[in-house]
């Protein structure tokens, strides 16, 4: 935990001014995010539908399933995971450093250019502009907007670092910290070398997948693992199980998970040894997965009642689970032995979900039931919508990931058989993709249900009702469900 | 830890260290792969892969463009690594060489429709590719490949009679009297383009089967 100052007064007094300094900027990022969400849920759901039922929406090319589908992933990943991600990791860093936020009006700009090349970017995927290269298909012409909108944030991150007033630094910051100086790196790579200026054959596989897995385990999971650093121990108010292992877990990921890309071409037409040293890298997450697996569950032994009370406990924990189940899935899919069976099939797809769902979204969620509240002070209008919410994404979670690996893996077998005709294997699938888009539906109740919370909470701070709320910036430091 | 640039130097040279490994070395290997030359029996070269030409390369940009990719392979795994061979969907192993004209490349990571490195080869019918751009239920019943209507255009039969590139369509999915239904100039690139899709020849270091090994690479279809 950040370290004590001596005055509780002066302490609660430096938190209020950090949090009402975030509050336009933070929420400009959340609410372009969630509204980013409920774009890439609709995409989602048109997606999932045409799987099962192709005739859906068929007859205009902008909606057809190859555009819809790059277009679903790039509003959820750049648009709200990237968003939220980047809103709470402002948050994060202004509280952990100990300072105000610093020109606002900069992290205000670089939102807006972010959401003006993504809904550029957009259009184009839908036109037909689509590189085609996964989790890269925002054309050329909009990726620099985005390119220069993340320089502001990172430079932004960079000087508030600097500026620092704390002198610790908590396990939280060594994750943002990484995150920011990882992303544009990859980002820049990947944008160089495959649309500007491409290289020949498949070293653009190569870097496609460097670029692909790192944007999962260089930018989304270190923003995620910061934010369950921060939630758990201070929602429960106890620190973290162990400084040693959370040191061992950071620095193992940074050596292993940017390793790992090449094992999405197992089987695939690339030179054995770079599959073989990303199998291998893989194998390796073990110990940072293990390591952090290890420190956030046993940190939690014993206040599992709170999970009860607290909204953000609820969800930064459930996305902890998550994200040892989903790398514990990943180890396992980058054998070869396994990778033989699943890897062209939709169990690839609900371990994508269990990743970014499951675990990163989830935990952006319950930073937001937190966050929100202390930057606007007014608590969340809605309990029910927060019931809603929870249990339609947790439902909606189990229901997609659950049967889609095990179709998946049904799949796999199926196809690797040769006497089975082609057209058995996809009528095999059919049941798990519409047991799919019954779990979109319960994710996008969940959605609305969130959203409309947020709305009426936005309603009260700037609506004719300002009624200030006290119990927030002088009582205590636990969310501000806690105890009704 | 207190030590700000500390971890900074540890986060830029961790990420270094896989760009070297991961990026620039992929680059050096496979960068400055070129087509390989092959002799026929009258002493003329070629070169394989040959580079796409005309209405095929336009063809590459709607498949592109249309997303096809999300769910069709263009990836033949080793023999006794799944059942790529076996199926028929190659004679041998695709290798780095095949993609070397590619841009983008366009390996898929998903079989929801089955791998298409040869379709040119297991299919070269131009009016069955035409009639299952137009509805893939009408050749194959039960895919869930959506229907590209908006790659042709139904028009009036004109005074010349029927076209003859008209799709020939019978039952439920006829036009209707009176109408026709023809090919739009981008479905015949994309034809074209799918239709150039064959990796049948040698490469040194992917040579296809010899005569005798044919018997044990069935052929099933698709």
């Amino acid at each position: 935990m950040p370290g004590e100052l001596a005055d509780e007064g002066q302490r609660r007094a430096m938190l209020a001014e950090i949090d009402s300094s975030c509050r336009a900027p933070v929420l400009f990022f959340v609410i372009s995010g969630l509204a980013w969400l409920l774009i890439g849920t609709l995409l989602a759901l048109v997606t999932s539908i045409k799987l099962h039922s192709p005739g859906f929406l068929s007859a205009w090319d902008f909606l057809t399933f190859g555009r819809v589908r790059p277009a679903h992933l790039n509003a959820v990943i750049y648009g709200f995971a990237s968003q939220t991600g980047i809103a709470v990791t402002i948050w994060l860093m202004c509280r952990l450093c100990r300072v105000p936020l610093i020109s606002g009006g900069l992290v205000i700009l670089a939102a807006i250019f972010w959401n003006l090349g993504l809904t550029i970017g957009l259009i184009g995927i839908l036109a037909g502009d689509s590189t085609a290269i996964e989790w890269l298909e925002l054309p050329g012409y909009s990726t620099p907007i985005l390119f220069f909108s993340y320089a502001l944030v990172a430079v932004w991150s960079i000087i508030t670092f600097r500026l620092r007033r704390e002198s610790h630094l908590y396990v939280s910051q060594w994750y943002l910290l990484g995150a920011i100086l990882w992303f544009p790196w990859l980002y820049a790579t990947a944008q160089i070398m495959l649309i500007l200026e491409p290289v020949r054959g498949t070293v653009q596989a190569a870097i496609n997948w460097w670029f692909a897995h790192n944007v999962l385990g260089l930018w989304f999971t270190p923003i995620g693992l910061a934010a369950i650093y921060y939630f758990i121990p201070k929602v429960i108010g106890r620190p973290i199980h162990s400084y040693y292992l959370s040191v061992l877990g950071f620095w193992s990921l940074a050596l292993f998970y940017n390793w790992n890309g090449l094992h999405h071409l197992i089987g695939g037409p690339m030179p054995a040894w770079m599959i073989t040293v990303s199998v291998v890298a893989s194998v390796m997450m073990l110990i940072p997965v293990i390591t952090v697996a290890i420190n956030h569950h046993f940190t939690m032994v014993g206040h599992f009642g709170k999970l009860r009370y607290s909204p953000t406990l609820r969800f930064v924990v459930v996305g902890a689970l998550c994200y040892t189940a989903t790398s514990l899935q990943g180890v396992a899919n980058s054998l070869r032995s396994y990778s033989e069976i699943v890897h062209f099939t939709h169990h690839t797809i609900a371990h994508a979900h269990l990743g970014l769902y499951g675990f990163f979204t989830m935990v952006m969620f319950g930073s937001l039931y937190y966050i929100i509240p202390r930057i606007s002070g007014r608590e969340w209008p809605s309990l029910g919508l927060i019931s809603i919410h929870f249990w339609g994404c947790f439902l909606g979670l189990v229901l997609y990931v659950v049967p889609l690996s095990y179709g998946g893996i049904l799949q796999g077998l199926a196809m690797n058989d040769a006497t089975i005709p082609f057209m058995k294997v996809v009528e095999g699938t059919l049941p798990w993709l519409k047991l799919r888009t019954v779990a979109g539906l319960l994710m996008a109740l969940g959605h609305v249900a969130f959203v409309g919370n947020l709305v009426w909470l936005l309603a009260r701070v700037f609506g004719p009702y300002r009624k200030p709320v006290v119990a927030i910036l002088s009582g205590t430091e636990t969310p501000a469900i806690a105890g009704k | 830890m207190k030590y700000g640039p500390l971890l900074f130097l540890g986060i830029l040279l961790t990420l270094a260290s896989s760009w070297v490994g991961l990026v620039l070395a992929p680059y050096k290997q496979l960068g400055g792969l070129l087509p390989n030359p092959a002799t026929n029996a009258v002493g003329v070269v070629s070169y394989f892969p040959e580079a796409r030409k005309g209405e095929a390369q336009q063809g590459a940009e709607h498949y592109r463009s249309l997303g096809c990719v999300y769910c069709h392979s263009q990836q033949v795994r080793p023999a006794g690594f799944g059942g790529d061979i076996n199926r028929g969907w190659g004679k041998r192993r695709s290798v780095s060489r095949d993609y070397v004209h590619d841009r983008p490349v366009m390996l898929g990571t998903s079989r929801t429709g089955p791998d298409l490195t040869n379709i040119g080869e297991r299919q070269s019918d131009y009016s069955w590719h035409y009639t299952h751009l137009y509805n893939p239920q009408i050749t194959s019943k039960g895919s869930v490949m959506p229907p590209y209507p908006f790659l042709f255009e139904k028009r009036r039969i004109g005074l010349g009679g029927v076209s003859t590139n008209a799709l020939k369509l019978v039952g439920e999915f006829a036009p209707g009297d009176g109408w026709e239904v023809v090919p739009t100039p981008a479905a015949r690139q994309l034809v074209e383009y799918l239709r150039s899709l064959k990796s049948s020849f040698d490469l040194p270091e992917a040579p296809l089967p010899k005569a005798s090994d044919d018997a044990v690479t069935a052929t099933a279809v698709q």
